[in-house]
């Protein structure tokens, strides 16, 4: 165990020895948390491999009726939000009270940006007749992006409507659950920037920056994942 | 174990790589290349994810226990991801008579 | 050698430091959460027995004549939700372990206090929810939930059920979390790994299955969730979805979660044997990696359940193997108990009889396991009692036993008092009669071909059945004596000294009870675990005063 310290810091909770101690409790724990995230998240990438290798043309198809270009800019904003967060950390760990309630917020911004984005792409599939419990099997028509594709009629593959819906549901699951996380991670930034003002974090003790900064990368890192998953299967589809 | 302080300017490299890379699977993404799509991208993805682990969450500098965790957890998904896979890509190989 | 009546009790413990609803309901100290843990398992454990009693009532006469169809169905669903979700699975984790982990380290309290009590929160509002649910009628789906019944057809409160069981899935991470960390970060000087009780090394094994696991039944229930309101089909096959997925996901962790059940009950096992025979466990490394193994070769047979679904037989064949590998560590822990026990100083007192009842039940519970690991054998008995007696002779006879032979062993130090020997004795004695006259018949039963989960059986089927209903009746009063003389005796019973059993570990070391921060100084360990010397003075013979 590493030296006691004599003087007793204030962010030292009693049953610690002392605050190294406890920074690394506090480590292990929200990784042990990241690891049933990784289990929870991942429940629903098997079910998504299980079904896309099942129905390839249909999830090709669907995914290629999803906004490309808006999930290319929420993957750039999540990664933004986690150099600003990472950034916040080094704040924190330096001491430098000002520019760690910056990078807070702007961590903040750059996820609301990303949650508004993606509530206009749910727009988007609402009025589409895309979410599955509105959805219109009969309605369904994947519509060529480009002019080439409109006249290459014979490419046009055969799809199973029920089985388009598979992938729709899969999306709004996965999205989903993940901007649940999001949510919660601005509450947490929130809680965070009161915490800041107040002058709780110092080079010693801001274990809880650092710790919610392993979960704001472990809420980008799942988006790095879906979205070649989600957007990009048919990109090549014209 | 005290605390390793990441420069910033580490940060903004791999902010930078995280870029790059994003761009690099969006247009590949775009060429057909059939089964190799997925591939491609899913390995960049695995890329991007490691530089954020090791770098933006500092297991590069952490302790070997926490890299035990971090691995414990995505080797067990590959653990329930594997086995289930293997029921159903065998499914096939035993005709049943009709 | 001090008498009884010498012991005076310590003047300030954790029981008494504060008082007030407040200082119970907003405790961060483990063992008033321990507590608070016991009384809603012991709530939730006479709910299910409830339900219990209530399947062996229709089963006495071979028609469906007690409850309807349907009614039938929701009860042994009700039976198996509360029973594994509410009570197997915290069992002895939450009270005992809960209890148990620091002192036995050394520690103050666990590393995360305050998510220890929320943990408690969410079990509670989860029970809640589940209570909700079963007053609006329950569920008729099988614990089990199986799709597309489940998801599709069922007109019971799945939802609201399967939502009662998703939160408290969270109580059960934050206590795996809790005591992972706790025990990497907070032992006392001196305490290596292999220094540490076998109790904390079930423990640290069952954290990792909490951690690894229970994320796949939440996320695996709010599939489930989803698919009955927007009905796409994931489990469904009339729309192309495989309800076998469901089933995969399900048992990926409902089998790691029999591990749950049943590595702490090894635990306090293994420091019942240990300590009433007054002989280091054979083999002390052995047991400890035992335990790690189980854990994590318990992920990888999950498939076992699948063998007459339609999962291929390849896949069957690989799981099949797999189950008869991860009975290999269960074996090892129970043939170096017995080796402990040989040349052992055994004192016959209650909590060690409930450790050989473990001993004897699990034997038989296990190895029925891998008759149902055969596949040819399975194909056979599947879906008959043969399976209902496999897992209770596993889950009753061996979790619950070592739930109830730790509850005692640890009473004295819980609450300071002496739970009456006597009775205690008899009441383990029902128990074990009552087990056996309700399971032994249903592996014969099973293996003459009686399903399980129907209300209505073949006439020639009714003998083994009364025995049955019989047994669970005998077993229910011996269930419920516990419950009466332990009560009796937080208030009548004689004082308990520090160590009344003349044990080793650090939570003998203290006073009972402990005061509220466990020891009145860090404790520095310089011996290996269970170090036994003769008895001390102050070690008063439990059995000298039956």
């Amino acid at each position: 165990m590493a030296e006691t310290t004599t003087t007793t810091h204030a962010g030292l909770a009693h049953h610690f020895d002392d605050i190294e101690q406890q920074r690394e409790a506090g480590t292990l724990g929200m990784w042990a948390f990241l690891v049933t995230e990784v289990m929870f998240f991942g429940g629903l990438f098997l079910a998504y491999i299980l079904y896309r290798s099942k129905y390839p043309v249909e999830f090709a198809v669907a995914s290629n009726s999803l906004n490309v270009t808006m999930g290319f800019i929420n993957t750039l904003v999540l990664i933004c939000s986690s150099l600003t967060m990472a950034l916040a950390v080094y704040c924190a760990q330096i001491g430098k009270r000002r520019p760690l309630i910056i990078f807070l917020v702007l961590t903040m911004v750059l996820g609301a940006t990303f949650l508004v984005i993606k509530g206009v792409e749910y727009h988007e599939k609402y009025v589409e007749h895309h979410i599955p419990v509105r959805f219109n099997t009969y309605e369904f028509k994947w519509e060529p992006h480009s002019a080439e594709g409109a006249s290459s009629q014979a490419e046009r593959p055969a799809v199973e409507t029920g089985n388009v819906e598979m992938f729709f549901f899969l999306y709004f699951a996965m999205t989903g659950v993940h901007a649940l996380h999001m949510i919660i991670g601005l509450g947490v930034l929130t809680t965070l920037v009161f915490m800041a003002r107040r002058g709780r974090f110092t080079p010693e003790y801001h274990s809880p920056v650092e710790l919610s900064g392993l979960y704001w990368h472990f809420v980008d890192i799942v988006w790095i994942f879906l979205f070649p998953l989600l957007y990009l299967i048919g990109a090549h589809l014209h | 174990m005290r605390e390793h302080i990441v420069s910033p300017k580490i940060y903004y490299v791999i902010f930078i790589a995280l870029t790059v890379l994003t761009v690099v699977t969006w247009s590949v993404a775009k060429i057909d290349l059939g089964r190799m799509n997925a591939v491609v991208a899913l390995t960049i993805a695995v890329i991007k994810a490691t530089l954020v682990v090791l770098y933006f969450m500092h297991v590069r500098y952490n302790s070997r226990l926490t890299w035990v965790f971090v691995g414990a957890g995505f080797f067990w998904l590959a653990i329930m991801v594997a086995l289930t896979l293997s029921d159903y890509m065998t499914r096939g190989w035993l005709t049943i008579a009709r | 050698m001090q008498t009884v009546a010498d012991i005076t009790p310590p003047r300030t413990h954790y029981l008494n430091a504060t008082y007030g609803v407040k200082s119970w309901l907003l405790t961060t100290d483990h063992k008033r959460i321990a507590l608070l843990y016991l009384a809603s398992v012991t709530f939730f454990f006479s709910l299910g027995g409830l339900f219990a009693m209530l399947i062996r009532l229709e089963l006495l006469t071979p028609q469906g004549d007690l409850v309807q169809a349907e009614t039938y169905n929701r009860l042994f669903t009700m039976h198996g939700v509360v029973m594994v979700f509410f009570f197997l699975i915290p069992s002895i984790p939450a009270v005992l372990g809960n209890f148990l982990v620091p002192l036995m380290i050394g520690a103050k309290d666990l590393a995360f206090p305050k998510l220890n009590l929320l943990s408690w929160y969410i079990y509670t509002i989860g029970g809640a929810f589940t209570v909700v649910a079963i007053l609006m009628g329950g569920v008729d789906t099988g614990w089990t939930f199986y799709t597309p019944y489940s998801s599709t057809y069922s007109n019971g409160n799945v939802i609201l059920t399967g939502l009662g069981v998703f939160i408290t899935g969270f109580s059960s991470i934050l206590t795996g979390l809790n005591f992972i960390v706790t025990i990497h970060t907070m032992r006392a000087p001196g305490l290596t790994w292999f220094r540490l009780p076998l109790f904390i090394w079930s423990h640290y094994a069952t954290s990792v299955i909490f951690i690894l696991g229970t994320p796949v039944i939440a996320i695996t229930i709010l599939l489930l969730a989803l698919e009955r309101i927007a009905h796409v089909g994931i489990f469904d096959p009339a729309l192309g979805g495989d309800p076998v997925l469901f089933q995969h996901l399900f048992w990926f962790y409902s089998h790691p979660a029999v591990y749950i059940m049943v590595l702490p009950a090894m635990g306090v096992v293994s420091e019942l044997i240990a300590n009433m025979t007054r002989k280091r466990v054979f083999g002390y490394k052995f047991v400890a990696f035992a335990s790690l193994a189980i854990a994590v070769f318990g992920f990888l047979v999950w498939g076992h359940h699948l063998f007459v679904s339609t999962q291929s037989v390849y896949a069957g064949m690989i799981f099949s193997f797999l189950s008869y590998a991860v009975a290999i560590p269960s074996a090892v822990k129970v043939f170096n108990w017995t080796a402990t026990l040989y040349k052992g100083s055994i004192s016959y007192n209650t909590p060690i009889l409930y450790a050989f009842g473990f001993i004897g039940f699990f034997i038989i519970g296990g190895m029925t396991g891998l008759f149902l690991a055969a596949l040819g054998v399975d194909v056979h008995v599947h879906d008959t009692y043969f399976v209902v007696a496999h897992f209770h002779y596993i889950m009753v006879g061996g979790a619950i036993m070592g739930y109830f032979g730790g509850l005692h062993y640890w009473w004295p130090k819980i609450t300071g008092r002496l739970y009456p020997e006597a009775w205690a004795r008899f009441a383990a004695l029902v128990i074990f009669v009552g087990f056996n006259l309700t399971f032994f018949p249903q592996f014969l039963l099973g293996y003459m071909g009686m399903p399980r989960r129907l209300y209505a059986y073949a006439p020639e089927f009714q003998v083994l059945n009364v025995m049955s209903s019989a047994g669970a009746s005998i077993l229910g009063m011996g269930y419920l004596m516990p419950m009466i003389y332990l009560i009796w005796s937080m208030r009548y019973g004689p004082h308990a000294p520090p160590n009344p059993w003349g044990a080793a570990g650090l939570e003998w070391r203290t006073s009972s009870p402990p005061p509220t921060q466990n020891f009145e100084h860090t404790p520095v360990v310089t011996e290996e675990a269970y170090e036994f010397g003769p008895a001390t003075e102050d070690v008063v013979s439990t059995v000298a005063r039956a």
